[in-house]
């Protein structure tokens, strides 16, 4: 186990105790899995912290893992600038997906979270214009979905799709979060 | 509407003219590609912006999961066509990371040969777009005919101009061809003098100054909290290429210059890659001269095809092999892995999670252009439709990578 591993798991350790939870050291990203509340403090955290300066986002992913429940995650995918090491961080999200938006960490976060709002219907609160980014306004569910047909739904200006009515979602992009 | 870029106004207390919506794109020629840009006017002034993209969405990684891993190197090409080995180059590095192996010596030189080809082809368009996009045509045509020569070294090694897949699992597709190395040293020995000539056509046309320098200018702090990377964020003064700072292949063994400006204007922005050409053509060099003998291709009947095709022919197991790889591809060890690559564009990461099958569970492409397109809110003193152009081509977007 290298310096940096150690030093990244010890600040967390102490910041957080032991609400997160280290997945180990592979190909040269540290893991670790955070409670969706947790999200966007750890994010904080990891840019803020002096010694760890997390300050670039590379990424954020959606992933489906259905049929395992919860179905959803948040992969998040942070760089240091000046260390040079990486932090993925998972968060397993239920059905309906939700997790706090990352937008007033990284306001690069605005359009991957569309990505994924757009793809996966992970639902990011407190993002300031969560609309669909890469499919047309109007379109029905989410495309990246396990089962969701790879081919679409079937009508008129699709007719090699699969059979069955495309599946009505809520619009939770429009409703407020109870 | 939407959270977009709030531009403070010239004369506050001008009176307020009605604002005008204008819809720049999809189909533009300055916009590169299929991009709409929903801009709100007022008289000259661009007030807010509103990319709208996904008019390329092919859903590439929605097609990955239910490809085998082999056949997602045809995809790989279609993100950024202008430079499709190092799209292949990233893709095969996180395969192999799961796999647990590394190429054979001689084919990372040629793929990394390849990218650094691929980057000068990737960087001459933008050498020579840019200046068009602001008036300046005759910059275009030259990096065209140098560009058709780097079309042409592909096409020796691969039989494709544009979409190689040219790389496997496991190393490259084949050995370099004959007569391949007096017709790279020739382009190498050309192409420096020719990077000169475009300064020279372009360093002294006061239009583009006029227009380059001083316009769009992205902070570096702007920059990392956009998510920029690559030669965008370079030109803002930060020095991060992944190439030197987290060196994979064998860029360890070369010696080359990482290029940052100070400034972060669209003048930065295109003189960065400019110089990065050079830099470039330096790595190709050293690739030439370094290269050894050797295989290919892993000797790993699991993941590669026989080297030797020959086998096929005369071994049950051989035969077996090939079919099986054909036919079915081979299993990844469950796991994931998120690796990052210098594409010309920037940072280019494959996150791939295997169920341990011979397709992904999840394959997630973060596109360098995708993010740096968010560059258009960091351009803070872009005040006029005019420089939004400037902007816009200066951050070098390729449609097809914003859109997967």
């Amino acid at each position: 186990m290298s310096v940096e591993t150690t030093l990244i798991r010890t600040l967390i350790a102490e910041r957080f105790g032991g609400a997160i939870e280290e997945l180990g050291f592979s190909h040269g990203v540290h893991a670790f899995a955070a409670p969706l509340d947790m999200v966007v403090e750890l994010c904080r955290f990891l840019k803020e912290h002096p010694a760890l300066r997390f300050d670039f986002l590379s990424d954020i992913c959606g992933v489906d893992h259905y049929p395992e429940a919860p179905r959803y995650e948040a992969v998040y995918h942070l760089y240091s600038l000046p260390n040079k090491w990486r932090v993925r961080i998972k968060c397993r999200l239920g059905d309906p997906p939700r997790v706090p938006s990352v937008t007033g960490v990284w306001r690069t976060a605005n359009w991957h979270e569309r990505e994924a709002w757009d793809m996966y219907g992970i639902r990011f609160e407190g993002h300031p214009d969560l609309r669909r980014i890469y499919m047309w306004e109007g379109f029905e569910g989410f495309p990246q979905r396990k089962d969701f047909p790879l081919r679409g739904y079937k009508d008129k200006l699709n007719p090699f799709g699969a059979e069955g009515p495309p599946p009505t979602q809520p619009d939770l992009a429009t409703k407020d979060i109870p | 509407m939407t959270e977009v870029t709030e531009l403070s106004w010239p004369e506050a207390d001008a009176p307020h003219t009605r604002e005008v919506l204008l819809n720049l794109g999809p189909q533009h020629p300055s916009t590169h590609g299929v991009l709409r840009l929903v801009l709100e006017l007022d008289g000259e002034y661009v007030a807010r912006v509103d990319p709208h993209i996904g008019y390329l969405h092919r859903g590439t990684e929605k097609l990955a999961e239910s490809f085998t891993y082999t056949q997602i190197f045809p995809l790989t090409d279609r993100l950024d066509y202008l430079c499709p080995p190092s799209n292949n180059l990233a893709f095969a590095i996180a395969v192999e990371k799961l796999l647990g192996i590394q190429a054979p010596i001689r084919a990372q030189y040629i793929r990394v040969l390849m990218a650094e080809l691929a980057r000068i082809s990737g960087h001459l368009m933008i050498t020579g777009a840019l200046p068009m996009d602001l008036g300046a045509m005759t910059a275009l045509l030259y990096a065209m005919r140098e560009r058709e020569m780097v079309m042409d070294l592909m096409e020796m090694i691969s039989g494709a101009r544009m979409h190689t897949s040219f790389c496997r699992v496991g190393g490259v597709r084949e050995d370099l061809p004959d007569g391949f190395f007096p017709k790279i040293r020739e382009f190498c020995d050309i192409f420096p003098n020719r990077i000169r000539d475009y300064e020279r056509l372009v360093e002294n046309n006061r239009v583009f100054l006029k227009r380059t320098q001083g316009i769009g200018v992205i902070s570096a702090e702007d920059g990392i909290d956009l998510g920029l990377s690559g030669p965008n964020l370079r030109a803002s003064g930060v020095d991060w290429d992944i190439r030197r700072d987290e060196p994979y292949e064998i860029y360890d063994r070369l010696d080359f210059n990482v290029i940052t400006r100070d400034e972060g204007d669209c003048y930065a922005r295109w003189r960065c890659r400019v110089e990065e050409m050079r830099e470039s053509v330096r790595i190709i060099e050293q690739c030439l001269d370094q290269m050894p003998e050797g295989p290919f291709q892993i000797d790993m009947p699991t993941v590669a095809f026989p080297v030797d095709k020959d086998r096929v022919h005369c071994s049950m197991e051989a035969l077996i092999q090939h079919f099986d790889l054909s036919a079915y591809g081979f299993k990844v060890p469950k796991g994931e892995v998120y690796s990052a690559i210098e594409a010309p564009k920037g940072e280019l990461g494959f996150y791939i999670i295997s169920d341990g099958s011979q397709k992904p569970f999840r394959m997630k492409v973060r596109a360098p252009s995708f993010v740096n397109l968010q560059g258009l809110f960091g351009a803070s003193n872009a005040r006029f439709l005019a420089d939004m152009i400037a902007v816009l081509g200066s951050l070098d977007p390729v449609m097809a990578e914003v859109d997967k």
